[in-house]
């Protein structure tokens, strides 16, 4: 593969690029579903080509191939500089990247036990088995179970002479249960909604979750929901479970802190942010107990958002983005670290294949743990709900006035647990909710959950992105507006 | 190792190369060598999709070209099926070990699974009706010709005082699907995109077009549109929530009822998900919506079989307000007594199939006329960040965005902030006071259908955000 990237690099400087990055990466997928105890996708798939990343005239210029051979890639890096001058064109000024050094490194994602390595019918028995424990509930009319397995081998190569192979596993799995009764329809998931918990991990990810167990709990409460009693529309207060404040921190705290967005390069499409280059330091973004970083380090956890470089040749880093309330930091690159003076990117450059040109996304971007015990944390609650996975999620195109709805919701009343509600929600303005964060719960019930579904870029890109959270009490919040008949 | 087909480039006069799609040969060429080579394996049955794909997307911003990406791929996915089972893998290396492998993969994963009863045998022979949405001025377009559209849209931007983001993408696609049992059918069709946002500090709007014809695009036209209502969102006031009439551009009706697309599935009747599970054959909405399935009409694109293979039929969907008939694929035909309606989406899923070519009716109005009928209203350019929030009252929350104008006494006045909506699609269509005639349209949140402009009553905004 070194050699294709070499050839690739050679013929982008010779055809005129003064800049140039290559990757080249091989994609294995693993799909498995069931539906109502039959199996549904059972799909494998592979990918391999090479994206090739060009600057010349000083401009940008990026051409993808899945024709591996010496011909095939000269000609793609010929593409890359041919684009990249008619990007000079209209460009607006040259481009100029903050400095970086060069890597020649090896890493490979920790795991235990390699998802392809499992037999297809020891995870096929797992999934029909939940789908059999949820369909002996009464009242549930649809259950579904889905896993998913990935194998990504990448070769990153750039003109600045780094050479960066990376391998990364990356498991996850769900299960739902959907009931409809009554002109309603009502859904429980586990661990997650949307496809469920996935993380940088082997099928030691599957078999923790431990799907069968959980699955007459989902299916029951499932059903349980329309017998529930509606989600009143106040302003009171809010305990979100680590889920949910995980999809909170991803919508209102990780897409505002992007720096293409801020910079009006998202515009069109994504949107911009509310947070202007002036409030860098200054904004009292939370409360002074909430403090969020973006961290890519192992050492933060096995997360979507894991890896030892980016695909712009970058160290993974920990960056500080909200720190003792206040507004911190961005997620940047090479080029728009230095569109605002900033020494280094802050390493977040990031490619859903070797079809697609690496942007800004996340990494793991996480509420730091805080000091409450979760049962201390409801004891102390006098009148509030507690909010458990995600039903639906919108945000503006500035990232301030959010609406999240979630699948359950809980009573609480005199420091504890009491009737299930149905149909919750919660809406608000970015700054405000955050600044009325008044308790987080401490390490033992934080956990690393995994967005894999994020959208952003076009053509369009879907990336993982990592969210460590544990459940966290929020006052004065606008509740049930979503199902308001005003 | 011996290569099945290889992908073609062409040098033109120094420009940018342009990849040439395989001629369509090639593509029966690749699906007989697939099942050739499966011949050999215990499959009963093979079935082999192939997709091309030459795409080119021009992304600008801050009045400039900030990004501008190509890319070229041809994959090779393959179905067998072995004794009631079933299964799918897929590969984008061409030679024939890859072509073997990939077929190994499908027969390993279709034998680790329990027998399906409801699997059927794979069709037989089809015949297709022809539709050409290729079109060599879209096919042939370089990264010269988008960069200087884009020039000339930036430039208008910096004239006005303002700032330009968007994209101008191009391509051309094709794919074949064939199988043992004598089945074989392919398409090809080229696509343009020119996509624009006008920002006037704080205020921005917006406008898009989409064909297969890239000289039915006008970039030019569409940044002057998006400029002239940028200039007016500016000073946008802070409205109460409520319930007003909107007027709603074709691109915020296609991003909005095309949430419904999945409810006309039969598989999402028969696993009780659909809003329509008890509400086929009532009137649900209001006499005049009609909504068709019509993968031939003349605004439509995409091929005219679906993932079996199976043509496509034209199925009204909506007649009247009332919810006639759904769409099929050949197993929930099969499960509820009907005919396979060719929306079927490729095996093995667990969704089945879906309407992908929805057309809604419209009426004889005009934006213009319906701005002119309101006392008091908004006028809404484009929704953002829909979601469903209940699925069966069809509950949609969502943002406007880029331009929402006030209009009092039959003229726009002023422009809004931007509101946040809680809006049942059911209740909406039954709210329709007025339509313009169905145009296509383009958004970010549904893929393209044929949609009028509508005028609405009663439309339920909750609360307002800070711009």
């Amino acid at each position: 593969m070194w050699d294709l990237c070499t050839d690739a690099l050679d013929t982008a400087k010779l055809r005129g690029a003064s800049y140039g990055d290559v990757r080249v990466m091989h994609l294995r997928q693993r799909d498995l579903t069931t539906k109502n105890g039959q199996v549904g996708t059972l799909a494998q798939s592979e990918s391999i080509g090479i994206g090739i990343r060009v600057l010349a005239n000083g401009a940008w210029g990026f051409a993808s191939t899945d024709r591996l051979t010496r011909e095939g890639v000269a000609s793609c890096a010929a593409q890359a500089v041919s684009i990249a001058k008619a990007s000079a064109l209209a460009k607006r000024s040259d481009v100029v990247l903050a400095p970086e050094k060069a890597y020649v490194d090896s890493w490979q994602s920790p795991f235990r036990k390699d998802p392809f390595e499992i037999p297809l019918e020891t995870q096929l028995a797992v999934l029909l088995a939940a789908d059999a424990e949820m369909r002996k509930a009464k009242g549930v009319t649809l259950t579904e179970t889905n896993m998913q397995f990935r194998k990504i081998d990448s070769w990153f190569a750039s003109s600045i002479g780094s050479r960066i192979h990376h391998r990364k596993v990356i498991s996850g799995c769900g299960i739902g249960a959907t009931s409809f009764q009554g002109g309603e329809i009502q859904k429980r998931s586990y661990p997650n909604s949307f496809g469920g918990q996935h993380a940088l991990e082997g099928y030691e990810l599957i078999e923790s979750l431990e799907l069968v167990k959980h699955a007459p709990r989902v299916a029951e409460e499932a059903a349980a929901l329309h017998a529930a009693e509606q989600c009143p529309e106040k302003i009171g207060t809010l305990i979100l479970a680590g889920n949910q404040l995980g999809l909170q921190i991803h919508e209102s705290v990780g897409h505002p802190i992007e720096l293409d967005r801020v910079l009006g390069q998202e515009a069109n499409f994504a949107g911009t942010s509310f947070l202007t280059l002036d409030q860098l330091n200054k904004l009292k973004y939370a409360s002074s107990i909430v403090n969020v970083v973006a961290d890519a380090r192992l050492d933060h956890g096995p997360g979507l958002g894991t890896f030892a470089y980016d695909d712009e040749g970058v160290p993974a880093q920990c960056t500080d983005i909200i720190k003792d309330g206040k507004f911190r930091g961005y997620l940047s690159n090479r080029e728009t670290a230095h569109l605002i003076g900033l020494e280094r990117s802050s390493g977040t450059m990031r490619t859903e294949s070797w079809n697609r040109l690496p942007i800004i996304r996340m990494t793991n971007v996480s509420l730091l743990p805080g000091t409450w015990d979760y049962e201390d944390l409801i004891a102390d609650t006098h009148d509030g709900i507690l909010m458990d996975t995600n039903r639906s999620w919108s945000i503006d195109d500035r990232r301030y006035q959010f609406q999240f709805s979630t699948e359950i919701g809980w009573e609480i009343k005199g420091g504890k647990k009491a009737r299930m509600l149905k149909n919750p929600s919660y809406s608000g303005i970015t700054t405000e909710f955050w600044n009325s964060c008044d308790a987080i719960c401490k390490f033992d019930h934080w956990k690393l959950w995994g967005t894999p579904n994020c959208g952003k870029g076009q053509p369009m890109q879907v990336m993982g992105t990592g969210h460590g959270a544990a459940p966290a009490r929020f006052r004065n919040v606008r509740i049930g507006t979503a199902f308001s008949k005003q | 190792m011996k290569m099945a087909a290889s992908a073609k480039k062409r040098t033109a006069g120094g420009k940018a190369e342009r990849a040439e799609l395989l001629p369509q040969r090639e593509l029966r060429n690749i699906v007989d060598v697939v099942l050739r080579l499966a011949k050999s394996t215990d499959a009963q049955e093979t079935e082999v999709h192939v997709d091309e794909a030459a795409n080119a997307l021009t992304r600008f911003a801050n009045n400039g070209i900030h990004q501008n990406v190509f890319e070229h791929s041809v994959t090779v996915s393959v179905r067998t099926a072995v004794a009631g089972r079933t299964a799918r893998a897929s590969t984008n290396r061409l030679d024939e070990d890859s072509l073997r492998d990939a077929i190994a993969s499908s027969l390993s994963l279709a034998h680790s699974q329990p027998k399906d009863p409801r699997l059927l045998p794979m069709p037989g022979k089809q015949r297709y009706r022809t539709v050409n949405r290729f079109v060599e001025a879209t096919a042939k377009l370089t990264p010269e010709d988008r960069a200087r559209a884009v020039r000339c849209a930036c430039d208008l931007a910096v004239k006005k005082g303002q700032v330009a983001a968007g994209i101008f993408a191009s391509g051309m696609t094709q794919s074949a699907v064939g199988n043992s049992r004598g089945l074989f059918a392919s398409y090809r069709q080229t696509h343009s995109q020119f996509s624009i946002t006008m920002q006037e500090d704080p205020a921005a709007s917006w406008a898009k077009a989409d064909s297969a014809d890239v000289r039915k695009v006008d970039p030019q036209k569409l940044a002057g549109r998006a400029s002239e209502k940028a200039h007016l969102a500016g000073n946008a006031e802070e409205l109460q929530p409520g319930r007003y009439t909107v007027i709603l551009e074709p691109a915020a009706v296609l991003d909005l009822l095309g949430f419904l697309f999945y409810d006309f599935a039969a598989t999402a009747m028969q696993d009780m998900r659909s809003c329509l599970n008890e509400r086929m054959g009532k009137q649900l909405f209001g006499k005049n919506i009609s909504i068709s399935d019509d993968a031939f009409h003349p605004l439509q694109q995409g091929a005219p079989f679906d993932g079996e293979g199976i043509p496509r039929q034209k199925v009204e969907l909506v007649e009247g307000g009332v919810p006639k008939n759904l769409v099929y694929s050949r197993s929930s035909a099969k499960a509820s007594g009907k005919k396979s309606t060719g929306h079927g989406f490729a095996l093995p899923n667990e969704y089945g199939e879906a309407p992908m070519n929805l057309v809604f009716g419209g009426g004889d109005s005009s934006v213009e006329k319906m701005v002119a009928s309101t006392e008091r209203g908004l006028l809404v350019t484009r929704l953002w960040y829909i979601r469903e929030v209940d699925p069966y009252e069809k509950v949609m929350t969502g943002m406007t965005r880029d331009g929402l104008f006030l209009v009092e006494s039959g003229r726009v006045t002023g422009a809004a902030r931007n509101f946040r909506f809680n809006q049942s699609l059911i209740e909406m269509l039954n709210h329709v006071e007025m339509m313009s005639p169905a145009v296509r349209a383009t958004g970010e949140e549904s893929f393209e259908m044929v949609v009028p402009a509508m005028k609405v009553r009663d439309f339920h905004f909750s609360e307002v955000t800070k711009f």
